[in-house]
């Protein structure tokens, strides 16, 4: 039995201790928010974050999950600053396909929450290791830097 | 400021069902048969595409797919546009695989070739206009009045000079009563007075791509599902001897391996542990006649085939003697590798195969649900599986992570895998691909060769061209064959080489050489499946033609662009278009020590684009893309911010290609599985992008692909400008060109 702390709620599954989150979170709690692309930490697509940090759960052992608090990108719409970036990719329509969002806006979220104002090269050093082939690129970097721009005007 | 996830949700709540409708939940997404929800709603049905609801909601029963492509946003625009609706009333739902919904150009259900836009721009408006027209006529009739004192007003019919005015909601009742029906025949809007088409709109399914809610192929879920995973054989082909399933049966949640047509799946009760159950077998394979074969015997074949003679595709005037009687022609043979899709989604399918209940041993009918392209397709095939009746197979088709063609399958791969994995299991199965199966999956843009030989009259103007294509037919041997192979030559092996129209395709290189020979050869289709990738023959015709073109540029002395504009005088639409490209990248100024630009121009299906790119090249032979400027005319552009994102994704995807794509065979097997070895472009590699749109009053044409037939070849020149090293064998990576 693994207890893990989700979005603020407490999950019991039973599961072996090296499978990685991002699968007891797709198919034993049925949230598919958070994808599958490449499962050896190379895309980002399954960017969860794990007590407020950005991680690959594609490789991150469930074992190494517990007690901690995991967020997902169903669980991001409580947080302020979180419910930023995403309006911010609605309001620059950053989403093609859509597939590798969620990670996408975990990790920018996480490097809005510890950078206000992130450079090109904060944006290209956090980012990077996302992919998208829908080649969204350049809108996710305008999203991000819309947001750094409106939360150093509207502190609150 | 917050906003409300379930306030975003309902507003555009996605394929949403019917009320009683009979599908499954999934998530809270009700997926119907459309079927059943339009027989249960027959009051409300406008016509084939629309049904509108009391409270004044529009469905749009959409028949094609959306993979990123932005189908669903514009499709929904031209339906609002003719029936005058407020923008925030329209809900999409999946239109059923019935022959009254396939494509009017491909007579299948089908999305593919950028033709999207086109193909739906009579229908779509047709289907708003005819909903729009029998809303007034009921309210003439309602209200006793004459139509032409009548007018529509964002989902309201209103009197021009009176009070009354009525939601098109409330109008069902008397369309009911009166027993009003759509006409076929109704007058559509004057572009010059679109308010919606034209305007910068976000796609109708954005909120669910932000909130983790929308649900993909790889996120369905049915009740008692198993996942399946598959050991395929290493070479393309081969099949599994035997198998020893010993270790995976100790894994836990692992329910049964069985033998489907690619290799042996495992059942599992999550995919973790079907994967880690398929990664413990042991399975005997026999390699089968793959095995022997290499990328390098590949290029030497075709390159020893590129010197003899092929089928002719094209003679204008007379190359072969003007060529003859010239001393200093020019030549050159570009290589092109086989290249993988890698949407980001892998391939997934997830099938339900019913048994009679009275005769188990009978399969009554098939559910599959897929993000597919492809699905009269997928249902013709699985009902041949299976034996069972066409209508008897329901595809059901979710969101979409990428697709670049790969999931326009003819042969149905990933449909197969998990109908053949639920077979007999009386549950639902999902076959998720491994990302490396993904990688190594074996639909390829196939591998190419081109030989080219160019002569110069006395201005350096091009004289004569003649170029010999050699590589493995996408279409020949499948049921479109007799449709795009002319001849025996494939119309996409060539396309981007004629200067005149060759089969189905209506367009040429939009170029004049005054002697123009195009040969092709069709190689046996032996070690890959060849398959479409975004702007298909273009991808490696782009390069081939666009390179050597400069190649002639330079030899002549002539700027290439100049000289482009010079063999378009006769091409008003690809002019114009090169005319502004000039401009807008202040072509004749000098970007200073290590930089240097490059261009290329193209017309894939119709619309002419051409494209600059900037670059920084340093010493050590790594460069960065600074900026693309990018001019396309695709006629009306119906949602100019969909075209830009569409050529931001074109141009991105292009880049991955020429700065590393690479599948490499080597004793039949495919040397890349994953993102650390097949490499593709992330954020830091990206341009900054520049799009015009050339206004246009022409019908609209297609964007998805378009913008990935320039890119390569204006890379690779604007690396020849810097460095005056000429790359003709793909990716630049092979040479030292690093992207940084
Ligand atoms: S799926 Fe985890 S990084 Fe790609
Ligand atoms: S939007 Fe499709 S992969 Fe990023």
């Amino acid at each position: 039995m693994t207890t893990l702390s989700v979005n603020e709620k407490k999950h019991t599954v039973e599961v072996e201790a090296d499978t990685p989150l991002l699968w007891v979170l797709r198919d034993h709690l049925n949230m598919t928010g958070t994808k599958y692309g490449c499962g050896i930490a190379q895309c980002g697509a399954c960017t969860v974050h794990i007590d407020g940090s950005p991680q690959r759960s594609c490789v991150l052992p469930v074992s190494a999950a517990e007690g901690k608090e995991i967020t997902t990108i169903e669980g991001l719409a409580d947080a302020e600053l979180l419910n930023e970036v995403q309006q911010a990719w609605l309001d620059f329509d950053v989403a093609q396909c859509g597939y590798c969002q969620s990670g996408q806006i975990m990790t920018a979220t996480a490097l809005l929450n510890h950078n206000s104002s992130p450079s090109d090269e904060d944006i290209d050093a956090a980012m990077s290791g996302h992919i998208c082939r829908c080649g969204t690129y350049q809108r996710i970097r305008e999203a991000i830097h819309h947001v750094a721009n409106k939360s150093s005007v509207n502190v609150k | 400021m917050r906003w409300s996830v379930a306030q975003g949700f309902s507003r555009r709540s996605f394929l949403r069902g019917a009320a009683g409708g009979t599908g499954s939940l999934i998530l809270g997404v009700k997926y119907s048969p459309a079927e059943g929800a339009i027989k249960k709603h027959s009051s409300s049905v406008i016509n084939n595409f629309i049904r509108v609801d009391p409270d004044n909601t529009t469905t749009l029963l959409i028949n094609y797919a959306e993979f990123g492509n932005g189908a669903y946003t514009s499709l929904a625009m031209m339906v609002a546009e003719e029936m005058d609706i407020d923008w925030n009333t329209i809900v999409l739902e999946e239109a059923p695989t019935e022959p009254k919904y396939y494509s009017p150009l491909f007579k299948e259900y089908l999305t593919a070739g950028s033709v999207t836009t086109l193909s739906a721009w009579m229908p779509m408006r047709t289907a708003g206009a005819q909903a729009r027209d029998l809303f007034l006529r009921a309210a003439a009739l309602k209200w006793d009045t004459d139509i032409k004192a009548l007018d529509t007003q964002l989902g309201n019919v209103i009197e021009r000079n009176g009070d009354r005015s009525s939601t098109y909601g409330d109008l069902l009742v008397t369309i009911e009563k009166e027993s009003l029906t759509a006409l076929s025949n109704v007058s559509l809007k004057n572009p010059k007075s679109f308010k919606l088409i034209g305007t910068n709109t976000k796609r109708i399914e954005g909120t669910e791509k932000v909130n983790g809610s929308a649900i993909y192929g790889i996120d369905i879920k049915l009740p008692g599902m198993l996942y399946g995973s598959v050991a395929r054989c290493p070479v393309y082909g081969g099949k599994a001897l035997s198998w020893n399933d010993s270790k995976t049966m100790a894994v836990k949640g692992v329910v049964k391996t069985k033998r489907i047509s690619s290799g042996i799946v495992v059942l599992a009760k999550d995919f973790w542990s079907a994967k880690k159950g398929r990664d413990a077998l042991e399975v005997v394979w026999d390699e089968g006649q793959n095995a022997s074969l290499s990328s390098e015997k590949f290029y030497s074949e075709y390159k020893a085939l590129a010197s003899k003679p092929g089928m002719l595709a094209e003679d204008i005037g007379n190359s072969l003697k003007v060529l003859h009687e010239t001393r200093d022609t020019i030549e050159a043979v570009y290589e092109m590798p086989y290249l993988a899709h890698a949407c980001m989604e892998p391939m997934n399918c997830t099938a339900m195969v019913e048994q009679d209940n009275a005769d188990t041993d009978k399969i009554s009918k098939c559910e599959i649900w897929s993000g597919t392209q492809y699905q009269s397709n997928d249902q013709e095939i699985v009902s041949k599986l299976l034996n069972i009746p066409q209508q008897s197979v329901t595809v059901h088709r979710p969101l979409i992570g990428g697709s670049f063609g790969r999931r326009a399958s003819k042969t149905a791969d990933f449909t197969v895998d998990a109908v053949e994995a639920a077979n007999g299991e009386n549950v639902p199965v999902q076959v998720i691909w491994s990302r490396e199966e993904d990688i190594r999956g074996a639909h390829y843009r196939p591998l190419f060769v081109h030989k080219l030989r160019g002569a110069l009259d006395d201005k350096g103007i091009p004289l004569a061209w003649h170029q010999t294509v050699v590589g493995q037919s996408i279409m020949q041997g499948t049921k479109h064959d007799p449709a795009y192979m002319v001849r025996g030559m494939d119309i996409y092996s060539l396309d981007g080489c004629l200067q005149e129209p060759f089969g189905v395709f209506r367009y040429g290189t939009s170029y004049a050489i005054p002697n123009h020979r195009v040969e092709s050869h069709n190689p046996p289709k032996v070690g890959v499946n060849p398959h479409e990738w975004r702007a298909v023959g273009h991808t490696h015709t782009g390069i081939a033609y666009e390179c050597f073109l400069d190649e002639l540029a330079h030899a002549g002395g002539k700027d290439p662009l100049d000289l482009r504009l010079e063999l378009t005088k006769d091409n008003p639409r690809m002019n114009t278009v090169l005319k502004l490209l000039k401009e807008k990248t202040n072509w004749n100024t000098s970007l200073g020590e290590g930089r240097a630009r490059g261009m290329a121009a193209r017309t894939y299906s119709v619309s002419p684009c051409a494209q600059a790119v900037e670059i920084t090249l340093l010493d050590n032979g790594e460069f960065s893309i600074d900026k693309v400027i990018c001019v396309i005319d695709c006629g009306i552009a119906v949602n100019p911010l969909g075209i830009e994102s569409q050529v931001q994704g074109g141009i991105s995807i292009g880049i991955s290609a020429v700065a590393f794509g690479n599948i490499e065979i080597v004793d039949g097997r495919v040397k890349q599985s994953n993102f650390h070895d097949y490499n593709v472009m992330r954020i830091n590699h990206m341009p900054e992008i520049e799009v015009h749109i050339i206004p246009s009053e022409e019908m609209p044409t297609g964007v998805g692909e378009q913008a990935t037939a320039p890119i390569a070849p204006a890379v690779a020149n604007a690396i020849f400008a810097a460095s005056g090293t000429r790359v003709r064998s793909f990716p630049l990576s092979k040479h030292g060109f690093k992207l940084i």
